[in-house]
């Protein structure tokens, strides 16, 4: 296997984990005392991670670039978190969650590390309920539940629309509690630069302290990366306006391999980009697909009319509306992955059946649902023969309890009512199953560097589940990473305080301080978003929903010219000795600028189809992703070679032993 | 729509700061005032000057970054949302908009419109959690059945953005909508009751160490907040503070 070693545990696939986790080396309580951690990423992955690392003893730093932990990108997570519980008594298990999640991936992720997580699944509902996480309930104070694309059961726990909020709050109630105990010292407005090697093993980071502008040593005996995802690379996408890429790439230059990073998810329900000035994209739930209908008209006129506002969509009778998901795959209907809704969603507008002004959208329509639960409200609540609008109104109040603050969002962005007139939506980037490549135990190929949540590759394959990446994030940081870390840090027991006063430190400070002098001192004509929103449109149009070899690259060409002349032309105002947004956005569009090359170079590398990476070449007569199994079962992981043009291929092949590899189809 | 903008500039926390005029033209209905403010930023680079720094980073209303008093409003004209979710449909043609930081004691400008509320994480901090520990063996998540009705409040009660938007509001920059939600929360919960004594007499203490002032029922910051956070947890806040008081 050459120089990638995932160490997977042998034995059977249900007893891997236990067997593991008896026979890793622990670290006793009186020598965690003297061991530094240094976590970077506040969010689910790394909030947690630091939390429980504290707890169990070691000393712990945490980093994030916002004012506080608990404003980490997970607060977004709206819809859900999964786990199988089979609450519900539907059938579900370990074992399909397992299978589900491989399947959704379509084939392409570890056996051994998602068992693991959905093993664990169920545990972190225990502890969240437990931390006094508001989940859902139903009127007998039980746990509710609703189900998520890609799945037939209901296994996705959930709090309204906010559930990455509720979680997180957890979490960070966690590290308050360990930061008042003096175990964690909490970093905010803190940016990590660059990561310090010391004989070979990740002993610190550079960080830059946003407020003042200061470049600061901090070491370690191990770092967490969990730093999320890299999404904003198209510029457009659902992440919060900071989503960076820098802690990964930084750490990718340092030796750390980066895994597939082609392998992107475009969600299918955003609110469409309504003009040129367009910051950022909102998602609306998957969850609205439970009651949601998708539609586009079947008549190419009336979608004429209705983008040129002659017709409105509710004037449209049902015998001339194509719910193209539900014809298309009656056994999922609208409930399909994300990434056969989303290509859906393309194919229907790239025919000429989009509804919105720019041809970019289609209908989300809740008007069936709103009839169906008032109809059985009314039931419910004794009355004979209810009239349309009790029933409607009945209805809207049962919606407005379930998605009540989806539709608000969605009203003061779009200025139309959902309950009266279907949403508009289109696909947007939304997450990156991608990242830096780690083995069983999270460990990238730097020794004592890690990575845990969105920031690595591990569990979704090629196409993530909705709802399973806050269970990752929550199962990584509570539940895997505290325990495999002490396998590594067993060794530091005796090492003692990691001194930053090192020629390794000096070294990774000078790097970053040459770095920030030069982008500061370019004064070129361009503004860093102008650069920012160029490699987005060529990520979007060439590296997008679907690629092809020409188009691959020249996106490769085109990324590489446009790097260098934002090294050599871009404008950043300021000083680096103060706060300074725009020196903290030019720093994070310099590795997008780099990322989007090996990006590109990943896509074009792997002839096939598989989940979120769908190649024009590689599909079946019906339009169906084609994977090639017999060349492609493996995770392309990429070593750094000082160009990304250059990263040299290596090859982790995927063995699948306990689930049969087929088709995936959702009809 | 052309607009006048009036912004307060201010180079960093120890220097003095003052408001800054601006006009700026072509901006569109659809825009978000934040994306108004980008137009505006792009053009000061492109002039060569330096941009307005403000907060924000989701905008979408829920990571509680943004924080903007917009002609003396914290999030704007609109009810109900946070200023990143403000969109330019609710202004007009040739109308002047002033835009400030929030001002408070306990919130200090860093730049421009950034002020730094890390005093509402030391509140927190001083006991907003329930002691479970998270390496521990939690009982089954359905083990302990919770009444609908009370989960949905304590969910309400945590769904504070912790933006500061009540601070900025309330005439005596005081905290306690956003300190008696997290209060609130827990207390709300069978978990949370266990420790729910030292929790309100020890996030109360730390709120009036930051230098927050008092609470004397204006309602302002239930009347601003983008979450709709209700008076009703000030008054359970004063309630469980008073039986915590008592018992010593
Ligand atoms: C709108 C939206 C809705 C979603 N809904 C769901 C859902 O319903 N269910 C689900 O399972 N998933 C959902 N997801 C996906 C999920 O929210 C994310 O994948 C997950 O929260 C990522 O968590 P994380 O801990 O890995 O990283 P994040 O939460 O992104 O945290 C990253 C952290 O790293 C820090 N950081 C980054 N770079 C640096 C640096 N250089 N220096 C210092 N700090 C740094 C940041 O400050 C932050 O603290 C959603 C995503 C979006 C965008
Ligand atoms: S109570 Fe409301 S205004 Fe105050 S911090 Fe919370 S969300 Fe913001
Ligand atoms: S930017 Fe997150 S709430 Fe406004």
């Amino acid at each position: 296997m050459g120089v990638l070693d995932s160490k997977i545990p042998s034995g059977p696939l249900a007893d891997k984990w236990t067997n593991h986790k008896n026979k890793i080396d622990l670290v006793n309580p009186a020598n965690k005392r003297n061991i530094d951690v240094i976590v970077v990423g506040t969010g689910l992955a790394g909030g947690s991670a630091a939390a429980t690392l504290a707890e169990l003893g070691y000393n712990v730093k945490t980093f994030c670039y916002q004012d506080s932990p608990r404003r980490a990108h997970s607060i977004a997570a709206q819809g859900g978190v999964n786990a199988a519980k089979n609450y519900q008594g539907d059938g579900d298990s370990v074992y399909r969650l397992f299978y589900d999640t491989v399947k959704g991936g379509d084939y392409r992720s570890r056996e051994a590390n998602v068992h693991r997580l959905a093993e664990v699944s169920t545990n972190i509902i225990d502890q969240c309920v437990a931390q006094g996480v508001p989940f859902a309930r139903e009127y007998g104070g039980l746990l509710d539940n609703r189900s998520f694309g890609g799945v037939l059961v209901s296994r996705t726990f959930y709090a309204k629309g906010q559930t990455g909020q509720q979680l997180l709050l957890g979490a960070y109630a966690a590290m308050n509690r360990q930061i008042q105990r003096g175990k964690i010292k909490s970093y905010t407005r803190h940016e990590m630069l660059d990561m310090v090697l010391v004989d070979g093993k990740a002993r610190g980071i550079i960080a830059r302290n946003l407020v003042t502008g200061e470049i600061e040593r901090h070491s370690g005996h191990a770092v967490v990366l969990a730093t999320g995802g890299y999404g904003n690379l198209f510029f457009l996408s659902t992440y919060c306006m900071g989503a960076n890429v820098m802690a990964a790439w930084k750490a990718h230059k340092r030796g750390a391999f980066f895994a597939n990073p082609c392998f992107t998810q475009i969600h299918p329900t955003c609110i469409p980009v309504s003009g040129d000035h367009q910051s950022k994209l909102t998602l609306m739930s998957e969850s609205l697909r439970n009651d949601g209908r998708i539609w586009v008209p079947k008549n190419i006129e009336d979608a004429k009319a209705i983008r040129e506002g002659r017709l409105k969509p509710t004037e449209l009778k049902e015998e001339d509306r194509d719910y193209y998901l539900e014809r298309r795959y009656p056994a999922f209907g609208n409930l399909v992955p994300r990434d056969v809704a989303s290509r859906a969603a393309k194919e229907r507008c790239d025919a000429g059946y989009g509804v919105n002004k720019t041809g970019e959208a289609v209908y989300l329509d809740f008007a069936a649902a709103i009839m169906r639960y008032g109809r059985e409200k009314a039931l419910t609540s004794g009355m004979k023969n209810p009239d349309d609008a009790t029933v409607r109104k009945l209805g809207e109040e049962i919606v407005e309890a379930k998605y009540g603050n989806l539709f608000q969002m969605y009203e003061k962005i779009v200025d139309q009512n959902p309950y009266k007139t279907p949403m508009m939506i289109y696909p947007a980037v939304h997450y990156t199953m991608g990242g830096l490549w780690v083995d069983y135990n999270l460990m990238t190929t730097v020794p004592g560097c890690y990575a845990a949540g969105e920031a690595n590759f591990s569990d979704h394959g090629a196409n993530r589940l909705g709802a399973s990446a806050l269970m990752q994030g929550l199962a990584d940081g509570y539940f895997v990473l505290p325990y495999t870390i002490g396998d590594y840090l067993s060794d530091d027991i005796r090492t003692g305080p990691i001194s930053t006063e090192t020629e390794e430190f000096d070294a990774a400070e000078k790097n970053v301080r040459e770095r920030i002098e030069k982008l500061m001192s370019t004064k070129g004509e361009h503004s860093v978003d102008y650069y920012h929103k160029r490699l987005g449109k060529i990520m979007w149009n060439k590296c997008g929903m679907a690629r092809n070899e020409k188009e691959l690259k020249e996106a490769m060409k085109e990324i590489a010219e446009l790097r260098k002349d934002f090294w050599e032309n871009v404008k950043v105002p300021g000083s680096p000795d103060a706060k300074n947004q725009e020196l903290e956005k030019a720093g994070r569009v310099a590795d997008f600028l780099e990322l989007g090359e090996l990006f590109a170079k990943d896509a074009l590398d792997r002839n096939e189809s598989c989940g979120g990476h769908f190649r024009d070449e590689y599909q079946t007569p019906e339009g169906e992703a084609l994977r090639d199994d017999k060349n492609y079962t493996y995770v392309a992981a990429w070593e750094y070679k000082g160009e990304p043009s250059k990263a040299k291929l290596h090859k982790e092949d995927l063995v699948y032993e306990n689930i049969e590899v087929k088709t995936r189809s959702y009809k | 729509m052309k607009l006048y903008l009036k912004i307060w500039r201010q180079k960093n926390a120890e220097s003095k700061g003052s408001m800054v005029e601006y006009t700026l033209d072509g901006i569109e209905n659809d825009m978000s005032f934040l994306e108004m403010l980008d137009v505006l930023n792009e053009g000061l680079i492109n002039k060569g000057e330096e941009p307005v720094e403000f907060d924000h980073d989701c905008r979408e209303g829920i990571c509680g970054t943004c924080s903007l008093m917009i002609n003396g409003r914290p999030h704007g004209p609109d009810s109900k949302i946070t200023v990143c979710q403000l969109h330019m449909r609710s202004f007009n043609d040739g109308d002047t908009i002033v835009i400030e930081p929030w001002r408070a004691k306990a919130f200090p400008v860093i730049k421009d419109l950034i002020v730094d509320r890390n005093s509402f994480d030391r509140i927190q901090q001083a006991g907003g959690y329930i002691s479970v520990n998270t390496s521990g063996r939690p009982v089954d998540a359905n083990a302990i059945p919770i009444e609908k009705d009370l989960a949905d409040a304590s969910f309400n009660a945590a769904t504070c953005i912790g933006c500061g938007a009540c601070v900025a509001a309330c005439k005596n920059a005081s905290a306690m909508l956003f300190t008696s939600a997290k209060v609130s929360q827990f207390a709300l919960l069978p978990q949370g009751r266990v420790e729910a004594s030292e929790r309100v007499l020890n996030m109360v203490r730390q709120m009036d160490l930051e230098g927050f002032g008092n609470c004397t029922n204006t309602g302002a910051c239930e009347v601003e907040c983008p979450k709709g956070i209700s008076l009703e947890n000030i008054a359970r806040m004063n309630r469980e503070y008073l039986s915590a008081s008592v018992k010593g």
